[in-house]
């Protein structure tokens, strides 16, 4: 091995692979039945964590980073003034089972700046994939980034070899990706992801009938979007989100807040803060939407486009909704009991259980896990419960935002916490 | 109170409890050998591990709590907490008054909380040892980790590396409990080694040519990974307690 090399483009490279957060290695169950390298653990694993509290699961990386493309909210960008290196499939595939081997992985994040044009660096990514597969019998996770603009033979073939595809839309309005990446339009994006949707449906079909039809990408597909790049709104966003849920069956979307690393006059100036707190509650609307059964337009309105910064969005719909609570924790619905706030998925089914056995008083809440400093003002119980005087009272969210001030300030991650749900910060 | 001093296996617990109900003791207490003290009033009994037994017992549980019940009731076992066996015992009382009703999900009994809670930081242990584990390939080819879990959990993360490591020959070494794992290609051993190994880091020596290239190229790569703009030091800690810190390459010291 050329070590040196293989340091600086790995510096290289990794750097400029960083800011897409997604770094999920769940969802998949490939097996290790070949007695090769490796298997994929359907709910993931977090080796290591960054300073910034992120999870380390893949070894992500961009392919190179010389880019055709001049996207102004990216590093990799043409007019960007930086040094280019590109690593070879063997490198790659190198790197990824030698991680692998000594269990500092789950696999490999694959992507990459678009040199020459969409099927040149597809082909390579897709060659990537196929080696570790099919030479190497390795069998843990990928993660392939598609190329927008590539053809279906090739998104097809790597779907074969992937765990999971994404295309990252980037900038949530089309009139932001107009103003920050010209030569990009949404449509161009959104082909291959329903491609794939697509390809996920009829294979899914076909295994039903046939027992051997390969999986595609198993994992799913993904999508990131940047937040605070434009002055697109959260209303706006979570609406983008809901639709690619909808209707492109996805796994996830991410919102990454902007980390200024570039100056341009269409771009926050460099020294901005990232806007960590408006990531946190974008992700916990999403959360919302997708295990708490709330729709995008019980979170946001068209005339209240932003989420509020001082509380989370669950606890914003219970002060904009006091009229359904208190709520009776013996009898009330698993839907109801999923909106108290403090209460999060899994206490609800622990509640569930335990109201069978007997009648449950705050103290059994919070020994079940509930956030009982929150969802005591929303609760009623079979014994007197003397925090629900204060709900009808004007200065009710005055008092909530004092009396719950320390969890607020919980630093959030984005990625479900490895080992226990509840640990995330939206009860 | 009747003390019944058991060798320290889930079977030999179980035993236990099924002589209770034999022999219908009086204020039955169970204790581990090691920590038994003898007082004058107490009656000691030795338990002597009876699968037949055990197994009866087991299969009662079974019957009421499922399998997910059972495993709850293992991993909490493995936590060796020094009130163990009161609560495991409680609880399995609990369990067999009210057969028919999954009394595992009453999650307002605090001996079936307890037990919970303990099953929980077994299981948490053992998913960071899935994670933590860090292979260090030796010249002799063979990949070899050392571990000190705050748990004996050894035996509960045999199959996700048994699955998972097919091609290559690798030994995870508990060096608290002095017993590890050894994959020969074939098949998982238990082994002994009767060298002294108090250390987590192997001596350079003995690993094989690439393997510190790769240790630093995986330390690049986690500091070039990083988001300085969002460092999160807190969150960090958080997610990567310090005490684990010393298995993990990427934290360690080294050229
Ligand atoms: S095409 Fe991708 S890599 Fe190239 S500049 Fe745009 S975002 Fe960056």
């Amino acid at each position: 091995m050329n070590y040196e090399r293989i340091k600086e483009k790995l510096e290289i490279l990794a750097d400029a692979a960083k800011y897409d957060v997604s770094c999920s290695s769940s969802g998949s169950n490939r097996k290790n039945n070949n007695k090769g390298l490796g298997n994929a653990a359907p709910s993931g694993i977090c080796h290591t964590y960054t300073q910034d509290g992120r999870c380390v699961s893949l070894l992500k990386i961009l392919l190179t980073n010389h880019c055709i493309y001049d996207c102004a909210y990216c590093v990799t960008r043409k007019s960007n003034d930086i040094k280019r290196v590109a690593f070879t499939v063997r490198e790659v595939v190198d790197l990824t089972m030698n991680f692998y081997r000594r269990n500092y992985i789950e696999g490999l994040f694959l992507s990459s700046g678009i040199f020459k044009n969409a099927d040149f660096t597809m082909e390579r990514l897709v060659r990537v994939a196929k080696l570790l597969r099919l030479e190497e019998n390795f069998n843990g996770y990928i993660h392939l980034k598609t190329i927008p603009g590539a053809s279906d033979e090739l998104m097809q073939e790597a779907g074969l070899y992937a765990d999971r595809l994404s295309v990252n839309l980037e900038i949530p309005t089309q009139s932001g990706l107009k103003l920050l990446a010209p030569e990009k339009d949404h449509q161009q994006m959104m082909k291959p992801m329903g491609f794939v949707k697509n390809k996920l449906i009829e294979y899914k079909s076909e295994r039903k009938i046939i027992k051997h039809v390969p999986k595609f990408a198993p994992a799913g597909q993904t999508t990131q979007m940047i937040i605070g790049a434009t002055n697109e709104n959260d209303f706006q966003i979570i609406k983008v989100a809901d639709h690619f849920y909808r209707n492109f069956n996805l796994k996830r979307v991410y919102y990454s807040g902007y980390v200024p690393v570039l100056s341009d006059s269409r771009l926050p100036s460099i020294g901005t803060q990232v806007p960590m707190v408006r990531e946190n509650r974008l992700y916990q609307a999403d959360w919302l939407m997708r295990f708490y059964g709330f729709k995008a337009d019980e979170i946001l309105d068209k005339n209240n486009p932003f989420l509020d910064l001082e509380v989370d969005p669950k606890m914003a719909w219970a002060l904009r909704n006091i009229h359904e609570f208190p709520v009776d924790i013996q009898s009330a619905s698993l839907e109801m009991i999923l909106r108290i706030p403090g209460v999060g998925t899994k206490s609800a089914y622990k509640i569930l259980q335990a109201r069978k056995f007997q009648n449950l008083s705050l103290e059994h809440l919070s020994k079940i896990g509930v956030s009982i400093n929150r969802a005591k003002y929303f609760i009623d119980t079979r014994s007197i419960n003397k925090n629900l005087r204060f709900l009808n009272r004007l200065n009710f969210r005055e008092l909530l935002i004092n009396q719950t001030k320390s969890k607020f300030d919980n630093p959030f991650n984005p990625q479900l916490s490895l080992f226990d749900n509840d640990a995330f910060s939206l009860r | 109170m009747t003390l019944l001093v058991y060798d320290n296996t889930f079977e030999g617990f179980l035993t236990a409890i099924f002589e209770i109900y034999e022999y219908k003791y009086i204020q039955p207490k169970i204790v581990k050998d090691k920590n038994h003290t003898l007082s004058l009033l107490d009656e000691t009994i030795d338990v002597f591990t009876d699968e037949k037994k055990a197994n009866r017992v087991l299969l009662k549980i079974e019957k009421s709590i499922g399998k997910i019940g059972v495993k709850i009731l293992l991993y909490s076992f493995l936590s060796e907490d020094i009130n163990l066996e009161k609560y495991l015992f409680e609880v399995i009382k609990y369990i067999l008054e009210f057969p028919d009703k999954n009394v595992i999900n009453n999650f307002s009994n605090p001996n079936v909380m307890q037990v919970h809670k303990l099953s929980r930081s077994v299981a948490r242990e053992k998913h960071r040892m899935e994670a933590f584990v860090r292979f260090e390939e030796l010249l002799n080819g063979i990949y070899f980790s050392k571990i000190a879990p705050d748990f004996d959990v050894l035996m509960l993360i045999l199959n996700h590396f048994k699955n998972r490591y097919q091609d290559q020959e690798w030994i995870i070494y508990d060096i608290k409990r002095n017993y590890g794992l050894y994959y020969n290609l074939q098949k998982v051993d238990i082994i002994t080694l009767d060298i002294e190994l108090n250390n987590i880091k192997t001596n350079q020596d003995l690993l094989s040519d690439e393997e510190l290239k790769y240790q630093n190229l995986w330390k690049e790569y986690f500091d070039h990974t990083n988001i300085t703009e969002r460092k999160n030091m807190k969150l960090h800690v958080q997610h990567l307690p310090k005490r684990y810190w010393k298995y993990l390459t990427e934290k360690r010291d080294i050229k």
